[in-house]
């Protein structure tokens, strides 16, 4: 009996680890491969970097044998192939391998010994060119300088940066309020208005983006910050409204009535109390809000615009290198990668609040 | 639920109100100087993100705050009746605006012709249901939400009940939960890569090839299966967060139950079936649902990886294409509207599930 529970106890880890590699393989593929050299991503898989058996020339030559056309197949130490398959290489059968490096009229063959073997040869290089901006300069190994086109992620991720705080923060601050006011307030209309929040929930933003578009380009506020910000905040609120209510109407009474009975306002109240009483609840959404916002690709591509590269998001940036440098592995895979660094880093400092956000907030669409 | 009335101490006076409206007026005015001086904004671009985060989160703040200081010197009635609105209504206006007005406006639009200039009826709806490549969107998604849905949850549901079972718990499911942080986008670079059709490049084809097969292009080649490639890299980004719920559910089921059961004799497979399943089925409608309408909107994974060529369009893209490229209001908010149409039901749900929560 202990020995079969142990016997599944073995099986489900491995299950489990097979699983796990599965998920964990493709990012880590990316992450090894942006700092590869570009001729090395072409030439060989990432996974070369580990260990494996390959050849190695060894420097030493081995002549030709006398006497031997070279357009017919030739006989070295009892090994009869054809030009072209020595041109490939052979397997000698004692650990080497020999390699007609070099057109039909070289005399002599590299000799290639097996070892163990790892490419790594990695580079800064990818991330340079990804990061820097748009004219920039670099030397190579004969000193020639050359100018090629950066793609100016630095300058998407201040974009980012400055889209993704304020439409973070904004809709809280937005919902917080609006989630007292229905827990803690009275006024006609209270309940249908919440039930209509409830019911925003899981409309799909799409069905908002001819109209809005109209109006920002009425408004001017096409290709403006303010206008992604405002979006990111109307389409955030019915969630955040609806977690915060759920978190705020439930704080104890008690502490809101001695408040106001030391003559406290509505306005007092929530700032010295119900937004600290609140973080819990407040850090779950920001941090929900957050990655959406940043990882958003559609509201961006939208109301930021195609037109004016300056105020492209990472998003936008990086879909747009996919279109424009599709095989160019050592830019993509190096500019995901620095799309993916914040997101990573808040989910892996804040994830318990993520977690609790998500539970809280399974409703949303 | 009964509300709170403050104590009100102050009395009302005249000149203050006129302080506080013109503060009001002040703040729009000054608001909108900064909007302006950032539209023009000649500054280094970390100057202007800068002073673009302040203005914005402050000005918000501040907004709140000659609103309500403005309220607060009404006349007590007023000020009692008014100032609900000022929490509330901020949140309610770009509700309105952003949201549920234009569901309608929407609907009105898809009504028009490509330019709204010409009330053409339901010809957009028409066309919608019948274009070649539109039925071809609609095939796909049916696609997206049935392998995708089905795979997400039931992978979900493997993996909380493994988990559950092994010392490693939380390392798996971190890694497992990781891919919910990374965009579409960067995750369809990622998987973009695993199928590139070098061998030397692509993950899986070196696979392929290792096995003695032949490379393939499988994004653009291998069709109608293209789409099922594309389905994985959204089982990818949702597996964690299905396991999540799933997995938090499992945990909410008492011991003693289980303990019980295996008192009884009941093997692995009853409690699955008997206990566990019926305990979660909560979690799994609402996980499933949710799946499904992440499914319907799919939009940055396609766009990336295929653009919606090679037989893998959706409707997401398709919305994206008529809005866009073809300048077709018309038949981008038809499409829209059948976006909305589709979530209904779980709208109604949502609803019915609040309404019998709480006497609110």
């Amino acid at each position: 009996m202990v020995k079969e529970k142990r016997r599944a106890l073995i099986l489900v880890n491995l299950v489990l680890f097979i699983i796990v590699a599965l998920w964990t393989v493709p990012t880590l593929g990316l992450l090894i491969s942006s700092f590869r050299e570009r001729n090395d991503i072409s030439r060989t898989g990432w996974w070369t970097v580990i260990p494996h058996q390959g050849w190695v020339a060894t420097g030493e030559t081995r002549p030709l044998p006398e006497g031997q056309t070279r357009d017919q197949p030739i006989t070295i130490d009892g090994v009869t192939a054809t030009y072209d398959q020595w041109q490939a290489g052979v397997d000698m059968g004692n650990g080497t391998q020999l390699v007609w490096n070099g057109n039909l009229r070289r005399g002599s063959l590299d000799v290639y010994r097996q070892q163990i073997i790892t490419n790594v040869n990695f580079t800064l290089d990818n991330y340079g060119q990804v990061l820097a901006g748009r004219e920039y300069t670099i030397r190579d190994v004969e000193g020639n300088v050359t100018t090629i086109q950066g793609d100016n992620l630095v300058g998407a991720f201040i974009n980012s940066l400055t889209v993704t705080i304020p439409a973070t923060v904004i809709p809280i601050l937005i919902a917080a309020f609006a989630a007292y006011g229905f827990a803690w307030m009275n006024f006609p209309g209270r309940r249908i208005l919440f039930i209509i929040v409830v019911a925003l929930l899981v409309v799909p933003l799409q069905i908002a983006l001819v109209p809005i578009l109209r109006d920002y380009v009425g408004l001017q506020l096409n290709g403006t910050f303010l206008g992604v910000w405002l979006a990111h905040a109307g389409f955030g609120l019915p969630l955040a409204t609806y977690l915060l209510y759920n978190y705020i109407s439930g704080l104890p009474r008690e502490i809101l009535e001695s408040a106001f009975i030391d003559g406290a306002s509505h306005f007092t109240v929530f700032f010295r109390l119900i937004l600290p009483l609140s973080v819990p609840a407040l850090a779950s959404f920001a941090i929900f809000q957050f990655l959406w916002v940043w990882n958003d690709y559609l509201v961006a591509l939208i109301f930021l615009g195609v037109t004016n590269s300056d105020m492209q998001v990472l998003t936008q940036r990086i879909a747009a290198m996919v279109g424009d440098r599709g095989q160019d592995w050592h830019l993509l895979t190096a500019a995901a990668f620095v799309s993916m660094v914040v997101p990573i880093a808040v989910f892996f400092s804040l994830q318990r609040f993520f977690v609790r956000g998500l539970m809280a907030g399974s409703v949303k669409g | 639920m009964e509300s709170i009335m403050t104590r009100r101490d102050e009395v009302y006076s005249p000149g203050q109100l006129v302080v506080a409206v013109a503060t009001v007026i002040g703040t729009f005015v000054a608001l909108y100087a900064g909007f302006v001086l950032l539209r023009d904004s000649q500054l280094p671009q970390i100057a202007t993100a800068i002073f673009a985060i302040i203005w914005g989160v402050g000005g918000v703040v501040l907004l709140y705050y000659v609103a309500n200081n403005l309220v607060e010197h009404l006349p007590g009635a007023w000020a009692a009746r008014l100032q609900p609105y000022v929490f509330v209504g901020p949140a309610l206006a770009l509700l309105a605006w952003y949201l549920a007005v234009p569901t309608i406006r929407t609907f009105v639009l898809s009504l028009y012709n490509r330019d709204s200039s010409e009330f053409v009826g339901f010809q957009n709806y028409q066309a919608v249901f019948s274009e070649r490549i539109m039925i071809e969107a609609f095939r796909n998604n049916l696609l997206w939400l049935v392998i995708g849905t089905g795979l997400t949850v039931s992978l979900g549901l493997l993996i909380a009940i493994l988990a559950d079972r092994s010392r490693f718990e939380n390392v798996a499911k971190s890694m497992i939960f990781l891919p919910m942080a990374i965009s579409m986008v960067g995750a369809g670079i990622i998987w973009k890569f695993v199928f590139a059709p070098d061998a030397n490049i692509g993950l899986l084809n070196a696979a392929v090839t290792g096995a003695g097969g032949e490379a393939q292009a499988w994004l653009t080649l291998v069709q109608p299966w293209n789409n099922l490639f594309l389905i994985l890299v959204m089982v990818w980004l949702q597996t964690g967060y299905a396991m999540v719920l799933i997995s938090a559910a499992i945990k909410s089921i008492s011991d003693e139950l289980l303990e019980a059961a295996r008192v009884d004799g009941a093997n692995e497979f009853t409690i699955f079936f008997q206990i566990i399943i019926p305990n979660i089925a909560g979690t799994l409608l609402t996980v499933t649902t949710t799946v499904v309408i992440f499914t319907l909107k799919i939009f940055d994974v396609v766009m990336v990886m295929t653009g919606g060529q090679f037989g893998t369009e959706v409707i997401g893209v398709r919305f994206y294409r008529e809005m866009f490229t073809n300048a077709d209001a018309g038949k981008a908010s038809a499409i829209a509207i059948v976006l909305l149409i589709a979530v209904i039901p779980v709208m109604i749900y949502n609803l019915r599930e609040f309404s019998k929560r709480r006497a609110f």
